[in-house]
């Protein structure tokens, strides 16, 4: 086996060209995943057309809300343009410098003051239907952001109000009383009046009023909890069941290393084997000099060995970049010395089955990558019954199992790595097997 | 002569087709044996069988496959490594006890010390046969096994590598080789066999085999294995043709 691993790598040193493929090919598309991976949403460009009067507000309960405030919580949203005019938008769109354009109308405010009708938006945008899904998501998206902190302004004034009412004061309305009363403070003063009065029909009809006064007052203070529940009717609480947190960045660093792994073992070890075919030298060794199984593992192990390598520098070399525990370095080992040993297994199997050193290529490649997309299916992006056909599928070849073993090592995350080596062990065993019945024919 | 190699009723079939059956025949060293047949006769499987590429269904072959050097009918060899480099690799293969002076000689033998450093892949198809033949015999083996070593090379070539493989026989190696030049077995054979849907139906000389064909073959080997097999082809091929 020493002289055949001698033999490829002087044909691996000879094959710079391939070489410098091998790394740099499988190097981009692992880093390009990554990078769209851990990238988050772009701002859409959207023109704003603010037709409202400057320093106009809207008015709630005595409390003054400044539209641009609703404005300025949609453009942190979106990559905002501003334009002066509804026509400069439907220009900003038609020549697709813009996504959208959102037009704010002049009495938007009034409508809103006006406690009986909503306020409108006319949101404007063309394009094909996957411009108009991305507006639809994106700016949808925006829009209900900005509503929700719209709305918490809402209930900041709507609750001042309440709390005016309840304890008494200046409202600050014009024409309404300085000193107003407040409801909490009616029922004692009430008492103190009933106190001096001769039973009666007058003194009924206090008792009546003061005990009216306490109802609203009791009523009136729940009503805030009412509208922050109103305001915001689901709130989130996060329980994660077990592991920790893969944070998005560093589940992207797994990603691209593991498809980087992938790539170069499993081309490697595919074009080795089939090297052995094209150039008719498979018989000539299988005749008694070399056992068809310690070829199959020089090639996995040759293939294994540099993808290995090749892995290992990418991580150290991002790990410079993106925070990772180093601590846990000797489980990085292990997670990519399995994932790399499953994956020469799977390219001798291909390396096997194919005739030249293309074809086998080519077959490395178009199982890959779709195999690499599969696994990063979340669940419940699809029908249950796909999600299950895509587990079984990726279940059956290393890069999922990889992957688990590689973002556990890494990352800590569930669930935990030893099942994922012993499942790359058993592919490991199965593809081998299957290489060896790919090679049973040598001419 | 000593006899170098036996093979006996040696027989293969894939599923229901028979490659080979019941052949026997002898080798002595230093003798050139020529295996000639039509297509899909069994010579590729025979040859394979002799070189232990192949197992037989049945039958035996007396020598070991390390035994026997091999050359296939298109060069096996790695084209991005050098002749010489070609050499070491299956001269450490084989487990040659002196590795380099087997290059040596083996480079002195085909005439490509002055292109050891050339990669394979560089040169003619003549040179890049004679390295072949030359990977078949860096272990020194009493047996060659050559299929179709001549195929695919330009008259000159062919002459050339003839007179490498005469001059091995000379130094006492039995070659066994296969060729669809029926002349090349007329000239450089010492016995030639027929070969036919897998049953050996001739085992002699190739004068033997002129005299069987009668006088109208007019002293050409060709002609005769025609005329040979014509005259053994199962009677419905006779009433087609």
């Amino acid at each position: 086996m020493r002289w055949l691993l001698r033999k490829d790598l002087l044909i691996l040193r000879r094959s710079r060209l391939l070489v410098a493929l091998l790394i740099v090919y499988p190097v981009a598309i692992a880093l390009l995943i990554g990078f769209a991976i851990s990238r988050s949403p772009s701002r859409p460009r959207v023109a704003i057309v603010d037709e409202t009067p400057p320093g106009e507000t809207i008015q709630v309960g005595g409390q003054r809300v400044e539209v641009s405030q609703y404005a300025r919580h949609l453009f942190s949203q979106v990559q905002s343009v501003s334009v002066s005019s509804r026509a400069q938008a439907v220009e900003k769109v038609k020549s697709a410098d813009v996504l959208a354009a959102v037009v704010i109308p002049p009495d938007i405010a009034a409508r809103i003051s006006s406690g009986t009708a909503q306020g409108e938006l006319e949101v404007i945008y063309n394009g094909d239907a996957l411009e108009q899904s991305l507006v639809q998501s994106q700016l949808g998206s925006a829009l209900a952001q900005a509503n929700l902190g719209f709305s918490e302004q809402l209930q900041r004034a709507a609750a001042k109000a309440i709390d005016l009412l309840l304890k008494g004061g200046n409202l600050g309305v014009l024409g309404a009383p300085n000193d107003l009363i407040g409801l909490d403070q009616i029922p004692p003063v009430l008492a103190r009046v009933i106190a001096h009065r001769p039973p009666g029909s007058d003194r009924a009809a206090l008792e009546r009023v003061a005990s009216f006064a306490d109802f609203a007052a009791q009523n009136l203070s729940v009503s805030k909890k009412v509208l922050s529940t109103v305001g915001q009717p689901i709130r989130v609480k996060s329980t994660l069941l077990h592991g920790r947190r893969t944070p998005l960045n560093t589940f992207a660093v797994v990603v691209a290393v593991s498809v980087s792994l992938m790539f170069v073992c499993v081309l490697l070890a595919a074009g080795g084997v089939a090297l052995e075919r094209e150039e008719r030298a498979l018989p000539r060794l299988v005749r008694g000099l070399v056992s068809r199984e310690s070829l199959l593992a020089e090639k996995g192990l040759l293939a294994a060995g540099c993808s290995f390598v090749v892995a290992l520098a990418m991580l150290a070399g991002v790990g410079g970049f993106v925070s990772l525990d180093w601590g846990r370095s000797g489980l990085w080992l292990l997670a990519l010395a399995f994932g790399a040993i499953a994956f020469g297994s799977l390219g001798v199997a291909i390396g096997a089955l194919a005739r030249e050193v293309r074809a086998a290529s080519l077959l490395a490649f178009l199982l890959s990558l779709p195999l690499a997309f599969l696994a990063l299916v979340p669940s419940g992006s699809v029908s249950g019954g796909f999600y299950a056909a895509i587990g079984a599928v990726s279940f059956v070849f290393p890069f999922k199992a990889s992957l688990q073993a590689l973002d556990a090592a890494v990352n800590g995350a569930a669930p935990g790595i030893g099942g994922s080596l012993a499942h790359l062990a058993v592919l490991t065993l199965l593809f081998g097997g299957l290489a060896r019945a790919g090679l049973r024919r040598v001419d | 002569m000593s006899t170098v190699l036996s093979v006996t009723a040696l027989a293969k079939r894939y599923g229901e087709l028979d490659a080979l059956r019941d052949v026997a025949f002898q080798l002595d060293a230093g003798e050139m044996v020529a295996v000639v047949g039509p297509n899909g006769a069994g010579k590729t499987t025979l040859l394979s069988i002799v070189a232990g590429i192949q197992r037989p269904s049945s039958g035996t072959v007396s020598c070991d496959a390390r035994d026997v050097g091999w050359a296939p009918q298109q060069p096996a060899v790695y084209s991005k490594l050098s002749v010489e480099e070609n050499l070491e690799l299956f001269a450490r293969l084989e487990k040659v006890p002196d590795p380099g002076a087997a290059v040596r000689r083996m480079l002195e033998q085909t005439g490509l010390a002055e292109r050891a450093r050339e990669p394979v892949g560089r040169l003619s198809g003549g040179n890049r046969q004679r390295v072949n033949v030359a990977l078949g015999l860096i272990a020194d083996p009493p047996v060659l096994a050559l299929d179709e070593p001549s195929a695919s090379l330009d008259p000159g070539q062919r002459e050339r590598l003839w007179d490498f493989i005469t001059g091995l026989a000379g130094a006492g190696t039995a070659v066994l080789f296969s060729t669809h030049n029926v002349s090349e077995a007329q000239r450089y054979a010492d016995r030639v066999l027929v070969l036919a849907d897998g049953r050996l139906l001739f085992d002699g000389g190739p004068d033997a085999l002129l005299r069987d064909a009668g006088d109208g073959a007019g002293g050409d080997l060709e002609r005769a294995l025609v005329r040979f097999l014509a005259a053994r082809a199962p009677a419905s091929e006779q009433a087609s043709t």
